[in-house]
């Protein structure tokens, strides 16, 4: 009875791990479908394009975080998002002396729990998808920036970095033919 | 603490494939017999007919001792998910075969957990390993 109501509170909450899961069974189909681990990740990188594109409409409405007058908002923001989708804080360092890329640094990555790389496929970047949602997101508010990993804890390392890196501003394009 | 005595750990999967297996000596003895290796397999599934006979008398997990062959006792346990743990002792050590059993549980549910795992397939993992040897070394060899 009480876990009922507490799904009537919000229906469109699961539970951590179930996710975990479900994010994990992907990963191993597409390994199985695909065979080759550049493929997997690229398409992990695309599908989180994908994601990110929409999620930010949602980041936007739900957090109402305020227009980004530079890039160390734009940090801030993406920590935030991090905090509101994937319940980790993770720290923003790293900052290169221009002031033009920073690190996403996570302690903990939740989509990663209970997971081993096996020993065929440890070029594998299993948490790929989370740089296109850095990307994809950026995106659609008009900044184009790169994202990618430089460590994660599934290879060792101590802690899972994302690097981003911006690129340019996006202009509006007026559409070809129209003046 | 328990007296010392050799194990051998198994756990076999839902086509009677073994999917871990390792050997369990007293730290003071230190020749090993390879011959036991076959005995011990050999050992093992004849004893898995019992287990599956046995697996539906109680609604527990542990099964305690279901065979005996000479001196070997096989001691049992299965899982919500018919994955069937065995180990042949050749000591009596029922609450240390226990804790280890319930130990060994968990390792193989976080194990199984991973999205690269399939199941009933033979369980490689250095980290299980080395954990097995670590709960065999505290609750079976001491």
């Amino acid at each position: 009875m009480s876990r009922q109501s507490m799904r009537a509170n919000d229906p469109k909450k699961v539970s951590g791990e179930l996710f975990t899961l479900t994010y994990g069974s992907l990963v191993a189909q597409l390994l199985k479908d695909y065979e080759n681990v550049d493929d997997v990740n690229r398409q992990l990188e695309r599908m989180g394009y994908n994601i990110g594109m929409r999620l930010i409409e949602d980041f936007l409405a739900r957090a109402n975080p305020g227009r980004c007058y530079d890039l160390r908002d734009t940090a801030d923001k993406i920590q935030q998002a991090f905090k509101l989708y994937l319940g980790v804080s993770p720290s923003i360092g790293s900052w290169s002396p221009g002031g033009d890329e920073f690190s996403v640094v996570l302690e903990t990555n939740p989509m990663a729990e209970f997971v081993e790389l096996p020993d065929h496929c440890l070029g594998l970047r299993y948490s790929n998808i989370l740089a296109g949602v850095i990307r994809g997101a950026c995106e659609m508010v008009q900044l184009e920036v790169m994202a990618w990993f430089i460590a994660d804890q599934l290879k060792g390392d101590n802690v899972t970095e994302i690097r981003v890196k911006f690129v340019k501003r996006l202009e509006d394009a007026i559409p070809a033919g129209e003046d | 603490m328990a007296v010392a005595g050799n194990y051998y750990f198994a756990i076999v999967g839902h086509h009677d494939n073994p999917v871990f297996e390792m050997e369990f000596t007293p730290a003071n003895k230190e020749p090993k017999k390879e011959d036991h290796r076959h005995l011990n397999q050999f050992i093992a599934h004849a004893a898995l007919d019992l287990v599956d006979e046995s697996m539906w008398t109680t609604s527990n997990m542990y099964l305690r001792l279901v065979d005996k062959f000479n001196e070997w006792y096989v001691s049992a346990f299965v899982t919500a998910g018919r994955i069937r743990l065995i180990c042949l002792h050749d000591v009596k050590n029922d609450d240390g075969i226990k804790s280890f059993f319930m130990e060994m549980y968990e390792t193989y549910i976080k194990h199984s957990m991973n999205p690269f795992y399939t199941p009933n397939s033979p369980i490689k993992s250095a980290a299980f390993e080395k954990k097995a040897h670590f709960y065999g070394r505290k609750y079976l060899t001491g």
